[in-house]
């Protein structure tokens, strides 16, 4: 059988990311996640760099390899041209397609991103859109957020906007085909399947830890228990 | 003192955008939350600048939101970019202009990993071919719109309207430039001015009569982290990223915030509003708090367009202190009204307003 580290390598962000780490903890000094977080990119490397499976196993099951914001500062930085950020990327769809990521409160909000993210990505062809942000679970948005709710389609139609119309322009709606384009390219490259197995173990998890779970949507319990909870230990020390 | 030596040197540094017929995608949050940014870039290229810049209605996100929160796999994204190139062949272009940071950066990442891994494009033909029987071809030109204006920026100042002087002062406005991680941080020859001299907002901004201002925190994140937003639990991060760079300009008193990338403008715009209703800080002159403009809409500004036409209404952090610096005149019965001149609603409890 493979090793972790090995299946690791056919990642080509891990074989990209991963020269030979001297430890200078560089990473650590620019990254926006080590300011906030109990967080140190440099002993993520450390820690691959061993080819252990047991370290590599602990790492996929941690709080630790979700607390990266991708903001990929470590990469312009790293005077021997690692990237702790690609490292970072492949270890969490490693610990997402064995399951480990349900292990961790941090690992677990995979399943809010799929089913509001991703769905976004199926029912919209947009990431994001504007009636897609909802004021509820977006309070940092403010009065002018909801003010532009209520008046979405005026407030477009001066600025130029074709919000769900036909052609070209800001938020128009994405023609269906392109729509079946997209989802086709998702179930051949493996995209549908990724989602499937953030399902598939979220449900698990959920039944363990004995909270309701629907197939679809936000508004079940196991939604919302990802989607905002915080043990409070993930801080670093000098800003808890 | 040996000038080619110097330029030779420099010529790292430079990035050879195109000068015509673009094929222009759009950004899920830009066209989202600044729809008429998106619409200015459009209007200016076309009926200022007499650009052709084609759109196709086929094209979708890039899933890059999904990428950098680790729900969409590499060879996803490497597809549906490469669709992206397909509609770009079909429709008789080879220069892409991309209307966000996030798909920009993706795009030169894509572009690069190909390079060094030929058979990750092979495969990149084949599901492409398989899931939607198109063929692609790479662009000879990759552009963020920012660089377009940027390149454009002289041929803008001979237009200017308002120069970026504060005419009560007399003195130059002092802008604070934020270009966003994965404009450059990535992929340093894909901008201009790399990673070391980014120089894409701060040419503006000169050019167009502006100062730069230098600070600590000029480059620190803007406090997205993708899923460190995305999820609520964890929007601490973003939050306090955002509170450590405004507390880091806060005594450079800055007039402005001209960003590159659609997201970090709606962070450091809406973050503000969240750091005044939390802990009652505002990080402006005189207790105002700092408004953030698009690069497009402060090019409109600049050219003598109708604030409300661009949309600057629609930020939480209002912008007429801004306005009275520039000496723009504007008319806030104007503001609140539809297309057709019909007054909507006055939304309560925005900020500078």
């Amino acid at each position: 059988m493979k090793n972790l580290f090995d299946i690791l390598m056919e990642d080509i962000r891990f074989e990209e990311g991963l020269k030979a780490c001297m430890n200078c903890g560089v990473c650590t000094a620019i990254c926006p996640a080590a300011e906030f977080y109990d967080y140190d990119p440099r002993k993520i490397v450390y820690a691959v760099q061993s080819r252990e499976d047991e370290e590599i196993i602990k790492l996929l099951k941690s709080e630790t390899i979700w607390y990266c914001g991708e903001c990929m500062s470590c990469k312009t930085r790293c005077p021997r041209g690692n990237t702790p950020g690609f490292i970072i990327m492949a270890l969490r769809t490693l610990s997402q397609k064995l399951g480990y990521f349900t292990e961790s409160e941090k690992g677990r909000q995979q399943l809010a991103i799929k089913r509001t993210v991703g769905e976004n990505i199926f029912k919209y062809g947009y990431c994001a859109a504007t009636y897609a942000v909802n004021p509820k679970m977006h309070p940092e948005q403010g009065p002018i957020w909801e003010y532009i709710l209520e008046n979405t389609d005026d407030v477009f139609e001066r600025l130029g906007g074709q919000i769900n119309g036909i052609g070209t322009g800001p938020l128009r709606k994405i023609p269906q085909d392109a729509l079946d384009e997209l989802k086709k390219i998702f179930d051949v490259t493996g995209g549908t399947a990724f989602f499937e197995t953030i399902e598939d173990y979220s449900k698990k998890k959920a039944s363990e830890m004995g909270i309701q779970f629907d197939d679809k949507g936000t508004d079940n319990d196991y939604f919302v228990e990802v989607f905002t909870a915080n043990n409070g230990t993930h801080t670093s020390h000098e800003n808890k | 003192m040996n000038i080619e030596g110097k330029r030779h040197i420099w010529s790292d540094y430079q990035k050879e955008i195109a000068d015509d017929h673009f094929f222009y995608v759009r950004s899920c949050i830009r066209q989202s939350f600044f729809p008429g940014s998106e619409q200015f870039f459009l209007n200016l290229m076309r009926n200022i600048l007499g650009k052709d810049v084609y759109e196709n209605p086929g094209h979708t996100t890039c899933t890059g939101i999904g990428y950098h929160s680790d729900i969409v796999p590499s060879a996803t994204i490497m597809t549906v970019i490469a669709r992206h190139f397909a509609l770009m062949k079909e429709s008789g272009y080879k220069n892409i202009a991309i209307s966000c940071v996030t798909s920009f950066g993706l795009y030169t990442e894509i572009l690069d990993t190909w390079k060094h891994f030929p058979e990750q494009l092979e495969k990149t033909r084949e599901y492409l071919f398989k899931a939607t029987g198109r063929e692609f071809d790479i662009p000879e030109n990759v552009a963020h719109s920012s660089d377009i204006i940027y390149k454009f920026k002289d041929l803008i100042a001979q237009k200017a309207k308002n120069l970026l002087i504060n005419k009560i002062t007399g003195e130059p406005l002092k802008i604070v430039e934020h270009i966003g991680c994965h404009y450059a941080k990535m992929f340093p020859k894909s901008g201009v001015g790399g990673a070391e001299f980014p120089h894409v907002l701060s040419g503006m901004i000169e050019a167009w009569g502006g100062n730069v201002v230098d600070y600590p925190e000029r480059r620190h994140c803007c406090g997205f982290g993708f899923r460190q937003y995305l999820v609520q639990a964890n929007r601490g991060y973003s939050v306090s990223n955002t509170a450590k760079k405004f507390s880091s300009m806060k005594p450079f008193k800055p007039d402005m915030v001209l960003t590159n990338c659609p997201g970090c403008t709606m962070f450091m715009d809406k973050w503000q509003y969240t750091i005044k209703e939390m802990e009652g800080t505002s990080f402006g002159d005189k207790g105002e708090s700092i408004p953030v403009l698009t690069y497009e809409e402060l090019a409109g500004l600049v050219l003598g367009y109708n604030p409300w036409d661009l949309g600057l209404q629609y930020h939480m952090v209002q912008s007429e202190p801004l306005l009275k610096k520039l000496g723009i005149e504007y008319d806030n019965a104007d503001k609140f009204k539809t297309k057709d001149g019909k007054q909507m609603p006055i939304p309560q409890n925005l900020i500078n307003s």
